[in-house]
């Protein structure tokens, strides 16, 4: 059996792991308590920093035991590698090596997370009581959640409006032969420049503008539809990309068989070129979708009281800015079950084609 | 007058001439195998008959009419025409029954009901009706292919261009491909196929053309062509086939 390679080496892994955890520990009961120690003003922050403190260490010890696992396995694979066991001694070797990998990842996240909260704590608090006062975030939530829904609004109306446009476009830029020129030229000066503007620009120049031309209907509009109209304008020409950059990825064997089939031009796009095209841009449209909603908050430089609008009026009367991280928040809530939501259709859909 | 008439097809891409005037007829129930060198233009030339690819000089005419030029509805001649092409090139969102019916109910308006019903009756002839409501993915190449074949029949074409079907296949999955377009051959359908397959070219085709550097150097009945070919070239090609072991 002396064919058998023998076990990866596990012992400086092992060690190097148990120094980490130790000086994690060292370094999470210095900070934490030097951090604690300046915080002087309120004592619930002080109680909050040894809850914090408890937990990384607790959290550290968590480590610390992983680290002494990747050292017992390590011995254990050094005798049965002595007694001639070379496969045990490889595996205990291998466990031990897989420990120190996990002490590493414990350690980084313990380290990040712990930082991350002592740098709200430092300087007694500062960060805490510039962004994150509990009692001002509690007074505005209400308001600014209420304002919140124009937001919503905004982002709806504004994304059907681009869904269809944005499919407008990108299929009048790709009309084929010389009768088609004009439109695919129309087509791509307005997607080229619309996707130069700013929208903070386009928003601005329809939300005054407008109202100074006297043209009927438009000029009568509430500023709440000047923004759909601004944000509907700007996002249709990204939106018009995706559609293109979908349409495109479909190869042209593809084109070739429906045409062979006898399909025209535009029944093959709508039969089996974009049916197949909507399902790869699935996640490039729901970036762009999520990057509309969070323009929407560009409408209050036309006034409109958004909840961007109404946190920057309670931040302006509190000299503080955590109503304005409600806002923020708000964004993060509506944003993440979107994502979970797209990956999760992308994923049943991939099944029902593979698997069945 | 033949079913399919092609007289002086040119066909350039930029500035290299692909197809060098090409005369071919096709009568009904005739099937026609095209083979030479890769690149010798045999996939352009049946691209240029269902207009896939326009076509620089020269007429196609297909039943007596003319269908190459402008002002031809070329989606009427499509449906005349069908074609089967080496990838498969079935639509992956759809099942197989779909991409079986999608033709018959869009372009012919029958109801979808029927159409579903023919789509599963042809797959049971290459038997495969029980893979009905799979996806394309879920098959095997030769799986896809059949029904790719089936695809282009519930059209009704009257005739069919077939080009290597087989090469995308591994060689156990080659027959079953092959015995179907054998079947169809036998029943009378009008063909035009490029294929590398000689054995089953000189089995199945009334006639064989050989394509070089986009030029017809020599056609003729299979044992002719295999057998005591004209063309020094021609037999080269031929040579090179033996020696690959596939004639
Ligand atoms: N879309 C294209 N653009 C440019 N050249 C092409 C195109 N399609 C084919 N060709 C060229 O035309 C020649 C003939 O190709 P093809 O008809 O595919 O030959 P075969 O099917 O006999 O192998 C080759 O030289 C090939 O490179
Ligand atoms: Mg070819």
């Amino acid at each position: 059996m002396t064919s058998l390679s023998p076990a990866p080496r596990s012992r400086g892994l092992a060690v190097f792991a148990t120094l980490l955890a130790i000086a994690l520990l060292v370094t999470v009961a210095a900070v934490g308590e030097s951090v604690r120690a300046g915080i002087t003003t309120s004592p619930e922050l002080s109680t909050f920093s040894i809850w914090v403190m408890a937990a990384g260490l607790a959290l550290g010890a968590v480590t610390l035991w992983a680290a002494v696992s990747a050292l017992r396995h390590s011995f254990r694979s050094a005798s049965e590698e002595a007694a001639g066991e070379v496969l045990a001694s490889r595996a205990s070797a291998a466990q031990s090596r897989q420990h120190s990998f996990i002490t590493f990842g414990l350690a980084f996240a313990v380290l990040i997370g712990f930082a991350l909260i002592q740098l709200v704590l430092i300087n007694d608090g500062n960060i805490q009581r510039t962004f994150l006062r509990g009692d001002l975030m509690a007074g505005s939530a209400l308001d600014i959640a209420r304002a919140f829904i124009v937001n919503i609004r905004l982002a709806l109306i504004s994304g059907v409006i681009v869904l269809v446009f944005g499919l407008v476009l990108a299929i009048a830029r790709m009309i084929p032969g010389k009768a088609g020129a004009p439109v695919r030229f129309l087509a791509v000066a307005y997607i080229d420049l619309m996707r130069a503007v700013p929208a903070i620009i386009v928003l601005y120049l329809i939300g005054f503008g407008l109202p100074l031309t006297n043209l009927p209907v438009l000029s009568g509009l509430n500023a709440e539809w000047f923004a759909i109209l601004a944000l509907s304008l700007t996002y249709s020409a990204y939106v018009a990309e995706v559609y293109r950059s979908g349409i495109a990825s479909i190869h042209p064997s593809q084109w070739a068989a429906s045409r062979s089939l006898g399909f025209s031009y535009l029944q093959t796009l709508r039969f089996f070129i974009l049916p197949q095209a909507m399902r790869l841009v699935i996640p490039p449209m729901l970036s762009t979708f999520i990057a509309l909603q969070k323009d929407t908050s560009l409408v209050n430089v036309i006034g409109t009281l958004d909840a961007f609008n109404q946190a920057k009026f309670y931040a302006s009367s509190t000299f503080n800015l955590s109503s304005v991280t409600v806002v923020a928040i708000l964004f993060v809530i509506i944003t993440i079950p979107q994502t979970r939501f797209v990956d999760w259709m992308l994923e049943r859909g991939a099944n029902r084609r593979k698997g069945a | 007058m033949a079913f399919i008439e092609l007289s002086g097809i040119e066909k350039s891409y930029s500035n290299h001439q692909v197809l060098k005037g090409i005369d071919l007829d096709v009568e009904k129930h005739q099937v026609v195998t095209l083979i030479g060198a890769s690149g010798s233009g045999k996939s352009t030339l049946l691209r240029c008959i269902n207009a896939l690819e326009t076509i620089d000089s020269g007429t196609v005419s297909v039943d007596g009419d003319v269908v190459s030029g402008p002002g031809v509805d070329l989606d009427r001649l499509r449906r005349k025409v069908g074609m089967v092409f080496q990838s498969f090139n079935l639509f992956p969102h759809m099942t197989v029954e779909d991409n079986i019916a999608v033709g018959p109910v869009r372009l012919l308006g029958e109801d979808r009901e029927g159409a579903l019903r023919r789509a599963r009756e042809l797959l049971e002839r290459v038997n495969l009706d029980h893979r009905a409501r799979y996806y394309p993915d879920q098959l095997s190449g030769g799986q896809q292919q059949r029904v790719a074949i089936v695809r282009a029949i519930a059209m009704r074409p009257e005739a069919l261009l077939l080009d290597e079907i087989t090469s995308a296949l591994d060689p156990e999955l080659v027959a079953e491909v092959l015995n179907i377009v054998r079947d169809l051959a036998r029943d009378g359908m009008t063909m035009i196929l490029a294929t590398h397959e000689m054995q089953f070219a000189r089995e199945v085709s009334d006639v064989v053309v050989f394509l070089e550097q986009g030029k017809l150097l020599e056609k003729g009945p299979p044992e002719q062509i295999f057998g005591e070919p004209k063309e020094e070239r021609t037999r080269a090609f031929l040579r090179q086939i033996v020696e690959a072991g596939r004639l």
